[in-house]
Parts: C-alpha cells; structure tokens; sequence
C-alpha cells in the first residue's frame, strides 16, 4: 500500500520541480475535489444554468414543517439556478414576532388566513403584483372561503396554498374505542391516556379546542370562557406527554396515543400506521388556509414571485398535495388528482363534518389574555 | 519624572487605548447597551397588538411570580446538573491529567472534544430517540421492567444536560491538575501521609480553582439553556430560557419578557458574586477562565 503523505509529499515536489500541471496536481491529490466542493457552497462559484430574467443564486422560503415536496424545490433550484432555503416555524405568533422585529431576509413566507390582515395592518407586507403570478387563475378556486382572507381592503395581498382542518389524532391499537368529540379527546386525557397525550405549542388550537370542550366559541377571547379553558388546560397538564407542533414522532414510535393535529400530518401518519385515524370533534373546531406572501422587506422579490408562480403551477402543487396531504381548492390541482385522494375522507371530509368548523379570528393572533394563558399553562 | 519618560508613558497610554478600543466597543454595543434596552423594556408595557409601547411601570417586576415554575426548575436543575457534571468530571479530568500515559494524552483528550464536531442539535434528536419508547425504556421491556417513562421527564434533561456539558467542566479541572506541582504530593508522601489526605490536602484544595470555574461555565450557560429541555423536556420541563422566548415570540409581551431577563442578569450576578469570593478564599490568582 502506498502511504497517502509520502505520495502526497513525493507529488508536491514534483510539481515545485516543475514537472507535473497544476490541474495534475490537484487531481492526483485530492485537492481538486476539495476545491471542488468548496466552489460549490461559495454562491459565486456556482454554475447557473441560464433563466429568462435572473432571480439571483437563493430564495429563502419560511413555511411549516412537512409542508414542502422537497423533489419540486429541487426542481426549482435546475429550472431556475436559485437554491430555496426552507426555514420551518411552529405557529403563526412566533412567524408573526420574528417578522415584526424585522431583518429577516424571508422572501416568501406561508401566513395563515387569521394572520393576514395583522400583517397589513402593522405594514409588514405589500399587495402582491399577480401579473407577476401567471400561474395565479382568480376563477380555478372552488371555494371562495378559502381565498377570501389573502385579499384585504379590495387588493390581493397573499395566494391560496391549500387549506385544511385541526382535529385530533388517535391510535386505536391503544385506544380501540374510537373518539367523536372534543369533550372525550379532553376526558380521556385525563384518564385512560394519562401521559399518552400532545397538544400543539399553539395558542390558537390548544386554548381553542379547550374552549370546544365547553362548546364555546373556537374564537373566544370571552374572559369566563377562557377562564373555563385555562382551568381544563392546568387540570390536563400532568395527564399529557407533551406540548409541541411536532408530534409525528412520538406518535411513530408509540410514545403518544392521541395529539392534537393538523389534516395533512394525519394523512401522513394514517397513511404509514393505518391504525393511527383522523377525527374531527362533532363540536366543531378550526377549518383553515395557508397563503403564499412576500415581505415589504424581502431582499429578492424577483425570486419570491418566481418561486410562488413555480409553486402555483397546477402539476407542481399536485405533487406537492402528495408529499403534505393538505387538499389544495385550485380546481385545476384537483382534477389531476386520483380520484381516491380527491375523495379522501382526511382530506376532503364530508360537508356536515365541516360546517361546524371556524376560521380563526384576526383578533386571537395578538389577543394578550390568550398569549399569557398558553404562557401559564406552559409554564405550569 | 523626565519629559521623555512622561512622553513614553503618554504613547503607551494611546497604544492601550488603541489596542482596547475594539473590545470596549463590542462590550459597549453588545452587551451594555443592549442591557439597557432591555432596562428600559422592562418597565414599559405591552403594545396592544404585542410587542412594547413606552411606559413606566413596575408590574412587570411584580408578576414575575407567575413564572415562578420555570424558575424553580432552572434554579433545581441548573446547580444539580452542575453538580453531575463536577462528580462526573473530576475523575476523568484527575485520570487525564495524572494517571493517562502522556504519549495517549493527548489522543484522549481529543475523544472529550470529538463529540463536538457533530451539531448539537443532532445529538440532542439522537438522546430524543435513546430516551423515547423505542431506545431505553424498550430495552428495559425485554429484561421485563415495564412501564419506564425517561423522555418528557426533568430525568431527560438532566441526562442531556451533564452529556451537553461536561467537557466545559473537564477542561479547567484538567488545566489545575496539569500544573499542579508533583514534587509536592511526593513531599507529602515522604512525610507520610495516607494517599487519601494527599488527595484531600494537596490535590483537591490545589484543583479548586479549575473545579470552581468549570462549576461557573456549566452553571452560566445552564442558567440559559433552551434547546435541552425544549427537546428532552417536551415542553413538560420548562426554564427560563423557554418561558423567554415564548414571552417574546409567542405572547409578544416584550416588557414582560425584559422583567425575566432582568431577573435572570441580577440571579447571574449574585451567583458571579458568590464566585468571586470564593476563589478570593482559595488563592484568587491561580483562577482563571482557562
């Protein structure tokens, strides 16, 4: 065997002594490669396939956690040369705090119908120049709700990404009896769950559906009802297993029964666990909508635009619906889909399961006596 | 003093200025004015769409008891992991710098710093998993303990704590032990004493100094900590670095957050305090953070 420095050291005095190529060199030694690869992560190294209209080297998306197809951002990155930086976030308040500091180089972030108009309101965001969006078709929506919140005092400010519910999951190897309500998901968490239960790290869903339990208002921000919801909060809070926006993994692995979660995230596990179900309480709930915005301060508003009309594509967002399981309202994304997933009862539930179900109020986002309830119970 | 004398003493004074202006300026901008916004912060009020408004109110001060739990749990685990970590560390720290042959000293303190070469935030998902149902708790299924909880529990986090931290806590014991002088512990020997009170009288009072800072640099950075019982704790085990950031992030209560924080500086200091006379009474000197 050869030894690595001695040929190393043997190669480098032959190249001082002139008699091998510098690219020789490199090659023989290893070190090109090494160049190679620092090349490619220095932007400016970076070879860049040409494009109609250069939308620099990045675009930084903030979004949710597996809410991305991560093959079409690569795509983007070959048909563009702009690599997409993914950063993912927990809940709205904190997408919402971190923009309002300011400084944070977001190009396209993924508000919730809420959030909008607070984030008009406070000037973060500009309204958005759909000529730049062919992809955006205004009459393709199926349902006005769910692109009504992006458009605020008559102009467009966000595009509709897809939509979904808040519900609970459960597995019913653990739990055979199958829960209908929210009243039971709370009970049973104080019982035959003890320590097998999650709640989001979100204000909005936890306090909401603890108001559900009472049959008050999702919305509430009614100082007794929410009184109510803070004491059914601390009386669970030993009886969970924990509080946070990513509870995949301990449902995988056997750790939860039952959390609190999202359409797509039940899909997903319903779909790796079949025992693991979707239910979304009779009581009723939270139906909402994710948009597609651009910060006033977005450093690359050329790429956000790019980004957003590649996302919008009806052939890309169908792939994307594959990867997140949220269903998507764009008509056009709907009839490609396979007919077992435009009528998946996760995804596109029955109409009298949906009817009960509320949009979150713009006023919950910022509502003081809401942020320090989830604080106690946090802190409890 | 002669004129050419106070004229070098002058140019030395500028060459100090100089060499200690980028310094003072970092503290300045860094550390000292930021401490003041947060000063001011603190005894402001909440906007009421979140985030601070001008003011002047004690309040914030006064409610600082609803954090109560999150204190208790900084103030119970930051000095018990401590502790772990100094129990844990010495022996390894004593073992390195006197019993380790020194031609594989130098190989074993690079295993200590290895781990370190990983991101934080992958091995804090791998103890995630160590501890979650499917690592410990299922191997102690199949020797037929049952029913073991670890991740989500103030356990977890005291183990990702004193895995975290230990290497902080090796190195400056391992620097007094290395300097500690051996003519003396054979000096000792010679007149003798037991290889305990060796221990007891040469070795440990002469390790202080590196036990008392490597117990200052856990503890500090223990004060703050965020990430480990963020993910180990599962939002069940919260500190005040948690109760922090949901405060500024997720309540948009800035002055409320400011009074915690303020809370925690005057905590730090009292506890840097309490250093400083200590290592007074063990010989100041010989104290340094490596």
């Amino acid at each position: 065997m050869i030894d690595p420095r001695k040929e190393f050291i043997a190669q480098l005095r032959r190249y001082q002594m002139g008699s091998i190529s510098r690219r020789n060199f490199l090659g023989v030694t290893g070190l090109g490669t090494a160049m190679a690869v620092m090349a490619g992560a220095v932007p400016g190294f970076r070879p860049r396939p040409s494009f109609a209209g250069d939308i620099g080297d990045k675009v930084s998306l903030t979004s949710w956690p597996n809410y991305h197809d991560p093959a079409n951002l690569e795509k983007f990155k070959e048909l563009t040369g702009a690599a997409v930086e993914l950063t993912v976030f927990g809940s709205n308040e904190e997408m919402y705090a971190k923009l309002k500091a300011g400084g944070t180089g977001w190009d396209v972030f993924v508000p919730t119908n809420y959030t909008i108009a607070n984030y008009v309101e406070a000037d973060l965001i500009d309204p958005l120049d759909v000529a730049q969006v062919p992809n955006f078709d205004p009459a393709s929506y199926s349902d006005p709700r769910m692109t009504e919140p992006g458009t605020v005092n008559g102009k467009i400010y966000a595009l509709h990404k897809d939509w979904g519910t808040t519900g609970f999951v459960q597995n019913t190897k653990n739990l055979p009896d199958k829960l209908t309500s929210w009243k039971e998901f709370w009970d049973v968490t104080k019982d035959k769950a003890t320590g097998r239960v999650m709640v989001h790290d979100y204000q909005l869903t936890t306090i909401g559906n603890a108001l559900k339990y009472f049959g008050y208002s999702f919305n509430s921000i009614d100082e007794k009802e929410l009184a109510d919801a803070e004491k059914l909060l601390l009386e669970v809070k030993p009886h969970l297993f924990g509080i946070s926006s990513d509870y995949q993994p301990a449902l995988r692995n056997g750790d939860a029964w039952m959390s609190v979660a999202w359409t797509g995230d039940g899909k997903q596990l319903h779909k790796d666990i079949p025992e693991i179900i979707y239910v979304l309480g009779k009581e009723g709930g939270e139906i909402w909508s994710d948009f597609y915005a651009v910060p006033k301060e977005a450093p690359n508003k050329k790429g956000a635009y790019a980004l957003i009309n590649f996302l919008l594509d009806p052939q890309v967002n169908a792939a994307e619906l594959a990867v997140h399981g949220y269903p998507i309202a764009d008509k056009r994304v709907i009839a490609l889909l396979p007919p077992e997933v435009a009528t998946d009862p996760i995804m596109y539930p029955a109409a009298e399961l949906l009817s009960p179900l509320e949009f979150g109020a713009g006023n919950v986002l910022t509502n003081p006596a809401r942020a320090e309830i989830m604080a106690r119970f946090k802190s409890a | 003093m002669t004129t050419a004398a106070l004229k070098e003493k002058r140019r030395q004074g500028r060459w100090n200025a100089l060499l200690l202006a980028p310094s003072g300026l970092w503290y300045l901008m860094l550390l000292i004015l930021p401490l003041i916004v947060i000063l001011v912060y603190s005894v402001g009020e909440r906007a009421p769409t979140g985030g601070y408004q001008a003011g002047f109110t004690f309040d914030n001060y006064l409610n600082i008891g609803a954090r109560w739990t999150a204190f208790k749990n900084t103030l119970l685990l930051a000095p018990t992991g401590t502790l772990i970590c100094l129990l844990a560390g010495y022996p390894l720290a004593y073992f390195l710098a006197v019993k380790a042959n020194p031609r594989t000293r130098l190989f074993l303190l690079i295993l200590v710093v290895v781990p370190f070469w990983t991101s934080f935030l992958i091995r804090t998902y791998a103890w995630m998993f160590i501890l979650g149902g499917r690592g410990l708790p299922h191997l102690l299924e199949l020797i037929g303990i049952e029913g073991v909880r670890f991740i989500n529990t103030p356990f977890a986090v005291l183990v990702g704590i004193v895995y975290a931290y230990l290497p902080l806590m090796v190195f400056p014991i391992f620097v007094s032990l290395e300097k500690l002088d051996k003519r003396l512990l054979e000096a000792s020997d010679d007149l003798g004493a037991s290889p305990f009170a060796t221990f007891r009288q040469i070795t440990l009072p002469l390790s202080a100094p590196g036990m008392i800072t490597g117990c200052m640099l856990v503890f500090i950075l223990l004060m703050g900590e965020y990430l480990i019982p963020q993910m180990l704790g599962g939002g069940k085990v919260f500190f005040i670095g948690n109760a922090l950031v949901d405060l500024f992030l997720q309540s948009l209560n800035w002055p409320f957050g400011s009074a915690c924080a303020m809370a925690l500086v005057f905590i730090m200091m009292v506890t840097v305090g309490l250093y400083l006379k200590a290592t007074r009474a063990t010989g100041g000197r010989d104290v340094s953070l490596m």
